[in-house]
């Protein structure tokens, strides 16, 4: 066998969706196989909640003012610890080659990767992220308003980050500069974010912020996982 | 035919070339626009009735502002050019581009926090239009970081070019978003200069500086840009040949 015919892109029956979903349920099944990789950004994102009560007040009253604020940087940041694993295994081991030169649409299969990935780490930060908001002081009512602005934002932020993901593949210890390529970008997700969660907080209508957010998350949708497959195809050059 | 200038373009020694003959042109009218503005500005405009001899800062602020946003415009083009059409030459210009813009983006900071130190009674005002210069400098410094931390240079070039694409689509979503997060938390405690009520002779030494910090922009970059596509041609016959001259 020659070696051209190894580099050809293999022509494919299977159609995009199949191939997506596919990656989809990979990437989950091997994420319950290791699960310490689940627990460790909520270990992150608690940890993180529990450092501002003690460096500034134990005062429910005072935590009230300043939880929405908390409550998104915390994720924020356990989101963006969660982005390094993204691609990098697959990276190592082959597997994203593979993909690149399955003859399947590379944006396709990024994109069920990110949503995988945000239904690993952004889906139950949000389910977690009420309960942090409760240990500052917000009140029940707030739950539903909190859960969806967290389960939006996460999601551009997961679209947003693959795009980083991707770029800093081939860079050693990429960590601190995926950071400063995805934090600038996410600054309008944490505004609208602890702008709807204050709101929520407040027992006023979240519709504004919420409207801002799923615009985000569209935009991501749409143009992410191109730019993340574009980085991607750079980074294995 | 009409396209050659374009084609022309994409070859290293004849953008060596160009840069090197127009470097001067934009250099001495810079110079000179830029002395002019500098006397129009800080000798014959008269103070403000609000402010004093303190907004006379607006004659750097203003053009250095209007600068970083222009200069990632510049680059994010550049690299976009550079992307679809495989244009080596455009990749150096983005690359050219950055740390000039990371420049005039702390010259904006710089002058804007002392500007709000006599006016603000701070050196540091969450002002919607300092915070969002601030998230471009950031923008700036992971650009640059990617750049540096990568180290194929035809590799690096590409990253970083669809990473400036993709700031360029986020700026204004940043630059909108931050304006209604400040107008939001706090009422409107800034103090706006009325550009268009300005009198003409504190506007026209302003006109002036902007021109004049444009083409001091372009003189710099065709300056770094020889420098850049020297070194990544430094194996190449004819660099051997321009640089013996």
């Amino acid at each position: 066998m020659s070696t051209s015919t190894v580099m050809q892109p293999a022509a494919s029956s299977t159609s995009a969706l199949t191939a997506a979903r596919l990656v989809l349920e990979r990437d989950l099944r091997l994420a319950f196989r290791k699960r310490e990789q689940l627990v460790q950004p909520l270990a992150f994102f608690a940890i993180v909640t529990t450092l501002f009560p003690l460096s500034i007040t134990p005062e429910l009253s005072r935590l009230r003012e300043i939880a929405p604020g908390v409550l998104w940087v915390a994720a924020l940041l356990s989101s963006l610890l969660a982005l390094e694993f993204l691609f990098r295994d697959d990276a190592q081991d082959g597997t994203l080659e593979q993909y690149a030169l399955s003859g399947q649409s590379l944006t396709w299969l990024l994109f069920a990767k990110t949503a995988a990935h945000w239904l690993l780490t952004g889906l139950p930060l949000s389910l977690a992220a009420p309960f942090a908001a409760g240990a500052l002081g917000a009140p029940a009512s707030a739950w539903t308003g909190i859960v969806a602005s967290v389960v939006l934002g996460t999601l551009a932020l997961s679209l947003l980050g693959a795009i980083g993901a991707g770029l800093t593949l081939g860079v050693k210890r990429g960590g601190v500069l995926l950071s400063l390529l995805v934090l600038p970008l996410a600054m309008p997700i944490l505004i609208f974010g602890s702008q709807a969660t204050e709101l929520a907080m407040k027992g006023a209508s979240i519709a504004a912020p919420m409207y801002l957010l799923a615009a985000l998350t569209v935009l991501g949708v749409t143009l992410a996982p191109i730019a993340a497959a574009a980085a991607v195809r750079i980074s294995l050059e | 035919m009409a396209w050659t200038w374009f084609h022309r373009l994409a070859s290293p020694p004849h953008v060596y070339r160009l840069a090197e003959r127009l470097t001067p042109w934009f250099a001495w009218s810079s110079a000179l626009l830029i002395l002019a503005g500098l006397y129009g500005g800080l000798v014959l405009a008269p103070p403000d009735y609000q402010q004093g001899e303190g907004f006379r800062i607006i004659y750097v602020h203003a053009p250095s502002a209007w600068m970083s946003l222009m200069v990632y415009t510049v680059m994010a083009v550049a690299a976009a050019v550079g992307l679809i059409w495989r244009m080596k030459v455009a990749h150096a210009v983005a690359a050219s581009c950055a740390p000039v813009g990371a420049s005039f983006t702390l010259a904006a900071l710089v002058t804007g926090s002392l500007w709000g130190r006599p006016m603000w009674g701070t050196y540091w005002e969450w002002d919607p239009r300092l915070t969002s210069e601030l998230i471009l400098l950031f923008l700036y410094l992971g650009y640059m970081g990617l750049r540096s931390a990568t180290e194929d240079v035809q590799r690096a070039d590409r990253a970083s070019a669809v990473l400036a694409v993709v700031g360029v689509v986020n700026v204004p979503i940043i630059h909108y978003s931050v304006l209604w997060w400040n107008s939001l938390h706090q009422a409107p405690s800034v103090m706006k200069l009325d550009k268009p009520s300005m009198p003409l002779d504190m506007l026209v030494p302003l006109l002036l500086m902007l021109l004049g910090f444009t083409l001091y922009f372009v003189a710099i970059l065709l300056m770094r840009l020889r420098g850049e596509v020297l070194s990544r041609e430094r194996n190449a016959s004819w660099v051997k040949e321009a640089l013996s001259r």
